[in-house]
C-alpha cells in the first residue's frame, strides 16, 4: 500500500516538482532576479538584497519553519488523539479553546512577550511560530478522527481489536487524509509567518522585507517575498500530493 | 454450545436485560427477537463481552467467559453487525484478513483461508479480492462481512441485523446463501432481528424478548402453534397459521404426479385413465420433460390436441419450484384459483404435484396439538 502510495503521489506531483527545479535553480543564480527586479523597479540602483545570499536566507527561513513545525505537528497530533480517547474527553473543550487562544494571540506579540524571557533571535521565534502553527493541526486531528464512523469503530472492537490496535489500523490511517489538511494549512501559514523572524535577529526570508522597508526598496521587499510565495505555494502542492494518496 | 446464565446488565436504573438464561446448542442458530430496546442486541454483547454483566455468567462448550481475555475471546467469535463495518481503506482481501493478523497466523495460511472464504461463499477470488468496500453492492459487502467474520473458523457467529440494511430482493438471496453455508459449517449462530419472517426462516430456535426478558424459548413452528400468552400471539400476528406453513418445504410433502409425455401415446393414455376412473387430472409434458400444463382426463378431444385440451396455456402461473415452502403454494392456490399446483426444479422438468389437502394436513397437526 506504501509503494502504490508514492507512485500515485510522483505521478501527481510532477509539475509541481519541476517547479521547485526550477525554484531550486533560482536560489543560486541571481541573475534572472536581477533581470526581472530591474524592469520592474528602474529608478532603484541596487536590486538584490547585499548582506546575505538568497541561498542563507532560505536556509535560515527553512530551519525555522521545519523545527517550529515539526514541534506544532507532532504534539498536535498527541494532542488530538489525546483529546479523543475516552480518557482525555474531559480537556477536549479546553484543549480546543487553549489552542484558539494561540492562533488569535497576534505572532507579533508574541514575539515581543518572549524576548525579555528567552532572547532574541531564533528560540522566540520558533515559540511564536510553534503556538501559531498548532491550531490547525490539533483541530484537524479532532475532526478527522470523530469523522471516523462508529459502527466502524464498533465492528473493530467485535472482531477483538485493542483500543491501541483500534486507534494505529482504523482510526488514524482514516483520518490521515484531513491530518494531512491540517498540517498542510500549518506549514504553509507557518512559511508565511516566519518572515517575522527578521524582526528579532532570527534571520530568514523577513531580512530582505524589512531591509527593504527601511531603506525604502521596494527591490528587496519583493525578492523576499516572492521566494517566501514560491516557498509556500511549492509545499502547499507537495504536501497537497501526499494528502491525495490516502484514503 | 453457549450457557447464559442468570445475566442482568444494567445502565443506572434502566435494565437492559433482566436474569436472562438461554441455552443455545451447538450448532444451531438461535434467533433473537422482540420490540425495540428489548434487549436482544445487548444480550448478543454479553456473549463476546463487549459489555459487562452486573450479574451472571455465560458459558463456552463448558468455560466461563470470564475466564480469557477479552480481545482474545472476541477473536475468536465471528461478529458482524447491520452496516457491514468493512473498513473502507483496505481491500476486501485484506478486511478478510484482519483478524487471523491480529491471531499472528502465517502469511501462506491466511492466503489459503482467503480463497477458501471465496469458494464457500461462492464469489470469484480473483474478481474481488483487490476491490475496496466502496466498488461493492450492498450484497457483495454484507457477503464479504460474514466471510471476514468466519476467517478464523469461530466456532460461534454472532450477527446483529446483518441483513437489515439490505433491499428486500437481495435479502431473500442473502438468507437463502447464508442456509445453505450454515448447512455446510455447523456453527453455532446468535442472530438479532426485528424481522419476524427472518427470524422464522433461519431459526432453528427463536428467543423472543420483551424489556430484557425471554418471553418464549422454542423452535419456529411452536412459537406459532403455541403462543405462550397474549403479547407473543400479537407479536406474531394474526396470520401465524399462514407464517407457520412457511418452516415446512414444498419437496417434503409434495406428491408424485402422473405424467405423459406428449410425444408418446396420449389417446392410449387417455383411454386408460379413463377406464381406471382415475387420476382425473395428469400433467403433459414435452420432449424434455418440461411441463406443458394439466390435462382433465374427462374433458379430452379425439384426437388429442394439445391447444384444447391442455388447461393452463400460462403454466408458470401456477408453477413453484422445489425449493420453495407451503406458504407459497398456499399463495399459489389462492391466486391462482387452483387446488392442486405442480413443483418443478431448476430446469423447469415437473418434480411433483402438492394439493390443498397435504396443506390441510399440516394444519391440522398444530390444531390437533392444542
Amino acid at each position: 500500500m506504501l509503494k502504490s502510495a508514492l507512485k500515485t503521489f510522483l505521478r501527481r506531483s510532477a509539475g509541481m516538482i519541476l517547479l521547485a527545479g526550477v525554484f531550486i535553480y533560482l536560489i543560486f543564480d541571481m541573475n534572472p532576479w536581477n533581470v526581472f527586479l530591474r524592469a520592474l523597479f528602474p529608478e532603484e540602483t541596487e536590486w538584490i538584497y547585499p548582506r546575505a545570499m538568497l541561498i542563507e536566507l532560505v536556509g535560515e527561513h527553512l530551519l525555522l519553519v521545519v523545527i517550529s513545525s515539526a514541534l506544532a505537528v507532532s504534539m498536535g497530533i498527541v494532542a488530538g488523539i489525546f483529546v479523543t480517547r475516552r480518557s482525555g474527553r474531559v480537556y477536549l473543550q479546553t484543549v480546543n479553546d487553549l489552542t484558539s487562544l494561540a492562533q488569535t494571540f497576534p505572532p507579533v506579540a508574541i514575539l515581543a512577550l518572549a524576548v525579555p524571557f528567552i532572547g532574541f533571535g531564533f528560540k522566540p521565534t520558533i515559540a511564536a511560530l510553534f503556538l501559531y502553527s498548532i491550531l490547525p493541526v490539533v483541530r484537524n486531528t479532532i475532526s478527522g478522527i470523530e469523522a471516523v464512523p462508529g459502527p466502524l469503530i464498533e465492528a473493530a472492537f467485535g472482531m477483538g481489536m485493542t483500543p491501541l490496535q483500534i486507534l494505529f489500523k482504523v482510526e488514524i490511517p482514516l483520518a490521515m487524509k484531513v491530518i494531512m489538511a491540517g498540517i498542510r494549512i500549518s506549514v504553509v501559514m507557518n512559511i508565511g509567518t516566519a518572515t517575522l523572524g527578521a524582526i528579532v535577529g532570527a534571520g530568514g526570508l523577513g531580512v530582505p522585507i524589512i531591509s527593504g522597508l527601511v531603506r525604502q526598496n521596494p527591490a528587496f521587499v519583493i525578492e523576499g517575498a516572492l521566494t517566501v510565495c514560491l516557498l509556500a505555494v511549492i509545499t502547499d502542492r507537495l504536501i497537497a500530493g501526499i494528502e491525495e494518496s490516502y484514503f | 454450545m453457549i450457557q447464559i446464565r442468570n445475566v442482568t446488565k444494567k445502565y443506572g436504573a434502566n435494565i437492559a436485560v433482566d436474569n436472562v438464561s438461554l441455552e443455545i446448542p451447538a450448532g444451531e442458530i438461535c434467533c433473537l427477537i422482540g420490540p425495540s430496546g428489548c434487549g436482544k442486541s445487548t444480550a448478543l454483547k454479553l456473549i463476546n463481552r463487549m459489555l459487562e454483566p452486573e450479574s451472571g455468567e455465560i458459558f463456552i462448550d463448558g468455560k466461563d467467559t470470564r475466564d480469557f481475555q477479552p480481545e482474545l475471546l472476541r477473536r475468536h467469535i465471528g461478529y458482524v453487525i447491520q452496516n457491514v463495518g468493512l473498513f473502507p481503506h483496505m481491500t476486501v482481501a485484506e478486511n478478510i484478513a484482519v483478524v487471523p493478523q491480529l491471531l499472528s497466523w502465517k502469511q501462506e495460511k491466511i492466503e489459503e483461508r482467503t480463497e477458501e472464504l471465496f469458494r464457500v461463499m461462492r464469489m470469484e477470488s480473483d474478481q474481488y479480492r483487490y476491490k475496496y468496500p466502496r466498488e461493492l453492492s450492498g450484497g457483495e459487502a454484507q457477503r464479504i462481512g460474514v466471510a471476514r467474520a468466519l476467517a478464523s473458523d469461530p466456532a460461534i457467529l454472532l450477527m446483529d441485523e446483518p441483513f437489515g440494511a439490505v433491499d428486500p430482493l437481495n435479502r431473500e438471496g442473502l438468507q437463502a446463501e447464508f442456509m445453505k453455508i450454515q448447512s455446510d459449517l455447523k456453527k453455532t449462530v446468535v442472530f438479532v432481528t426485528h424481522d419476524l419472517d427472518e427470524a422464522i426462516r433461519l431459526g432453528d430456535r427463536i428467543a423472543l424478548m420483551r424489556e430484557g426478558k425471554i418471553v418464549q424459548y422454542d423452535t419456529p413452528e411452536e412459537i406459532l402453534a403455541h403462543p405462550q400468552n397474549r403479547f407473543v400471539s400479537d407479536f406474531v400476528g394474526a396470520d401465524r397459521a399462514l407464517k407457520r406453513l412457511s418452516r415446512f418445504p414444498v419437496s417434503e410433502f409434495m406428491k408424485k404426479p402422473v405424467v405423459v409425455k406428449v410425444s408418446d401415446d396420449v389417446e392410449a393414455f387417455v383411454a386408460q385413465i379413463r377406464k381406471k376412473g382415475r387420476p382425473r387430472f395428469f400433467w403433459l409434458l414435452d420432449e424434455d420433460e418440461r411441463l406443458i400444463g394439466p390435462v382433465d382426463s374427462r374433458h379430452v378431444h379425439t384426437p388429442f390436441s394439445r391447444e384444447e385440451d391442455v388447461m393452463e396455456a400460462n403454466c408458470s402461473a401456477i408453477t413453484v419450484r422445489d425449493s420453495a415452502t407451503l406458504r407459497e403454494v398456499l399463495s399459489r392456490m389462492l391466486g391462482q384459483g387452483v387446488k392442486t399446483v405442480p413443483v418443478i426444479d431448476d430446469d423447469s422438468r415437473l418434480v411433483g404435484e402438492i394439493s390443498i389437502l397435504e396443506i390441510e394436513k399440516v394444519t391440522e397437526e398444530a390444531a390437533l396439538e392444542c
